[in-house]
Parts: C-alpha cells; sequence; structure tokens
C-alpha cells in the first residue's frame, strides 16, 4: 500500500545559464491523482518529461515503478499513458489508423475500450487528425493515453485552451481511470479550481522549486488568513514562522498563517495584536501566498 | 439529489458533501430509506474524486445518517425521529456558532443578541410570508 509510483530525488537540471529545475523532490503514491501546480515555466513539463525518460537527470535520481525511465524505456512506458501539453499526434494518420499505430504499440491495448472512447469522444475514424479542432485532438490524445489501461497516467496542462465540455470529458476521464482499479493520474495544472476537485495531494513547483507537497485537505485546513490589529504602528512585518505571507501597513495587517488555530491565537498574543478574523483559504489563494513576492505568470489566477 | 460544489470558500469538498446532504435528510429532502448514488455516479457528476465521495459517505455513515447494506448500496438510515431531531439541532448549531462568532467580532454582547433573537422571532411570526413557502401552497 505504500508503495510509490513515482519517486523523484533531489532532481536539478539546467538549460545553458537557466535553473529549470532546483532540487526537486516528489513521491507520487499509488491509487490517487497527484497535482502538479504552477504558474507557466515553474517547470512542470521538465519533471514530468524526466519522469517519461524523454531527458535524463543531469543530477539526482527519477523512479518510476522503481524503475530507470532512461535505462529502462520498455519496462515503463508500457505502463504509462500520456497527453501532451501540445498533443503530439501524427497529423497525417486518420483515426481509424491512429487507433491502429498506438495499439501496435502496447501489448495490453484494449480494442473494445479504445472503440467506446471513440465513440464517446464522437471522433470520426475516417477524419484526418490535422482536420481535428482543439477539443477533438484532445480527445484524440486522451483515447491514446487510456486505451491500453495504463497504470499511471500523465496529462500536461490536459485542459489548457479548451472549452468547458472537453474540460469535463478530461476531468471525466480521470475520475473514471482512479475508480478502475485504483489507477495512479499525475497531471499538471495551472486551473486551480479542477486540480482542487479531482487531486488527493497536490505539489505547488516555483521557479524550480517544491514550494509545498502535501495532501489536499492538509492543504485547505493548513492555511487562514487573519486580520490583525497591532496596538502600535508596524512599518514592517516580513513572513516568519508561522506566517507566510503578510500584507498591510501601520496597525491592520492581514496574514496568511500555516498553523491551527491555537498556535496562531499564541502567536497573536506574543505579537501584543488583536485578531479582527481568522478564514479559511481556498487553494487560489494559498497558492498565490505560496508564491507572492515573484513575478506571476499571466492566467495563473484565471 | 442535487449537490453544488464550490472551491471559492476553501470549504473542504468531502465537508461540502457531508453538509449538504446532513440538510437534506434533516429538511426531509432525502427520506429515510432513499438510495444514494453510488460513490463512482456521484464523482463523475461533481466531476470530483471518488475518494473524496467515498470520505463523505463513510462520515456520514459513522454519524448515523446514512447505512450501507448487503446489496452494496447506500441508504439514508431508518432511523427513529431523535436522530432526525439531533441532526436538525446539529445543522442549526453551525449556523448559531457563525452568528456567535459574528457577533463577538462586531462586539454585540450576547444580552443584546438574545434580545434580538427574540424581537425576530415575534416579527417572523407576524409575517407568514416570511415562513416555509412550501406550508403556503397546501
Amino acid at each position: 500500500m505504500n508503495q510509490h509510483i513515482l519517486e523523484i530525488h533531489d532532481l536539478k537540471r539546467s538549460y545553458g545559464k537557466k535553473v529549470a529545475l532546483d532540487g526537486v523532490s516528489l513521491s507520487v503514491p499509488a491509487g490517487g491523482v497527484f497535482g502538479l501546480l504552477g504558474g507557466n515555466g515553474a517547470g512542470k513539463t521538465t519533471v514530468l518529461r524526466h519522469t517519461l525518460g524523454l531527458l535524463a537527470a543531469q543530477s539526482g535520481s527519477v523512479r518510476v515503478f522503481g524503475l530507470d525511465p532512461v535505462a529502462d524505456p520498455v519496462g515503463t512506458l508500457a505502463r504509462i499513458g500520456y497527453l501532451s501539453e501540445n498533443r503530439d499526434l501524427p497529423d497525417w494518420m486518420r483515426i481509424h489508423q491512429l487507433i491502429s499505430y498506438s495499439q501496435a504499440f502496447y501489448p495490453n491495448w484494449d480494442p473494445d475500450y479504445a472503440e467506446s472512447l471513440r465513440n464517446l469522444f464522437e471522433l470520426d475514424p475516417k477524419a484526418f487528425v490535422r482536420s481535428l479542432s482543439r477539443g477533438q485532438r484532445a480527445r484524440a490524445g486522451l483515447l491514446v493515453a487510456l486505451a491500453h489501461r495504463p497504470d499511471l497516467l500523465i496529462l500536461d496542462e490536459p485542459s489548457s485552451g479548451l472549452d468547458p465540455v472537453v474540460r469535463r470529458d478530461i476531468l471525466g476521464a480521470i475520475i473514471r481511470t482512479i475508480a478502475d482499479e485504483g489507477r495512479t493520474v499525475l497531471f499538471s495544472s495551472h486551473l486551480l479550481d479542477e486540480v482542487e476537485r479531482v487531486a488527493d495531494r497536490i505539489a505547488i513547483l516555483h521557479q524550480g522549486r517544491i514550494q509545498l507537497c502535501a495532501r489536499m485537505d492538509q492543504v485547505l485546513s493548513g492555511h487562514s488568513r487573519v486580520q490583525l490589529r497591532f496596538s502600535s504602528a508596524v512599518s514592517h512585518f516580513p513572513p516568519a514562522g508561522i506566517w507566510i505571507h503578510s500584507e498591510g501597513s501601520g496597525h491592520d495587517w492581514s496574514l496568511v498563517a500555516e498553523a491551527g488555530i491555537e498556535n496562531i491565537r499564541a502567536e497573536v498574543a506574543r505579537l501584543r495584536a488583536e485578531i479582527l478574523s481568522v478564514e479559511p483559504m481556498n487553494l487560489d489563494d494559498i497558492f498565490v501566498a505560496r508564491t507572492a513576492g515573484k513575478p506571476l505568470a499571466a492566467g495563473v489566477r484565471a | 439529489m442535487h449537490i453544488h460544489i464550490s472551491t471559492q470558500d476553501g470549504v473542504p469538498i468531502y465537508l461540502q458533501i457531508v453538509r449538504q446532504i446532513r440538510h437534506q435528510v434533516a429538511s426531509g429532502i432525502l427520506a429515510p430509506g432513499r438510495e444514494l448514488p453510488s460513490i463512482r455516479e456521484l464523482a463523475e457528476k461533481l466531476l470530483v474524486n471518488p475518494n473524496t465521495v467515498a470520505r463523505a459517505y463513510r462520515e456520514l455513515e459513522t454519524a448515523g445518517l446514512v447505512e450501507k447494506r448487503r446489496t452494496s448500496g447506500t441508504y439514508v438510515a431508518e432511523g427513529p425521529s431523535p436522530l432526525a431531531r439531533r441532526e436538525k439541532l446539529r445543522v442549526l448549531s453551525e449556523r448559531v456558532d457563525g452568528l456567535l462568532a459574528e457577533a463577538s467580532q462586531m462586539q454585540v454582547p450576547l444580552e443584546d443578541l438574545v434580545d434580538l433573537l427574540h424581537q425576530r422571532a415575534r416579527a417572523f411570526a407576524k409575517k407568514p410570508s416570511l415562513q416555509n413557502p412550501e406550508d403556503h401552497a397546501s
């Protein structure tokens, strides 16, 4: 039960002088949905490409099903379904060709399941891949990723740029994948609403580092927004200790705490301040608090 | 069964499901003996993780509000009325707690709040339009 599908230890990666991953460690347990969050350029795709063995670790290690995906691509890739952010599919094929072509790669390909997905997604077998709409292209990519019933489904920004109907299909596919015999899903996203709906666990990646990695319910219950009034005016209140973010001036400050209510009360008493309110935070606010002070990519709050 | 999930206010999704089913049982919208959708069905309908729905159902089962039957379905418990009464009080307690918290933030003393409650009850009794509109129709 305690088995990890994916283990990444102190992974570092640079492209020239640009540091993409700066010591990333992650464990993805079997049988759940793991959401990798981050703005554009945070390093999400780079993590996923290491997992698929498309990039070799410059330093640190990556193990998928206990194997090195670069040394043993056959042992790992056959058990992984992958939908890339660019949905790179062979444009010159028709849908029925794409299906038989993909089938050849996977010993566990389930033709009946592929056919039922094709029907569900309303993909015309004679249509050329290049003629598909953005949404249909994502569905075709999802069919290829799902039809061999992979142990690990990896989706890179699956809903990016898609309309709500196709997004529902993708979320539905994630849900069915883990409802069926406890498979594992790893997906990256900057759409926090859908991450909060489907992920059991999340990691927030920012500037190549993991800022937070925990169970979703612990993330939500572990953060609070605290409105404070100091007895004498405070000009600077840099985040430290339980406080991970601060905004305000003079007497009134709005702080983000990573602590339970007892700890918050004790800290506030120590600061000789008064609590005006303590409120729960949604994932969106937590994400911003965790990554604030550093430039946020556009679309993060979309 | 209608459940609305919001990811705006920071309330964990399993808790939103628990509260809404509790409320529907307490108010009689979900009658005793009624079968709840399966975990998978509800997860796909609400587009949430099935483990989240399972956790909500477990919590409701522990509270005695729903029961699993051998045929694998989950049903609203055929409990005697004391349970329903306890549930009603529990739902109201949550509301009262919110009211107390707000009053304390606005520094309104408890006595004033109790007076206000009595005053509103009198106003409420005089205005039938404020009462349950369903009673009206019959």
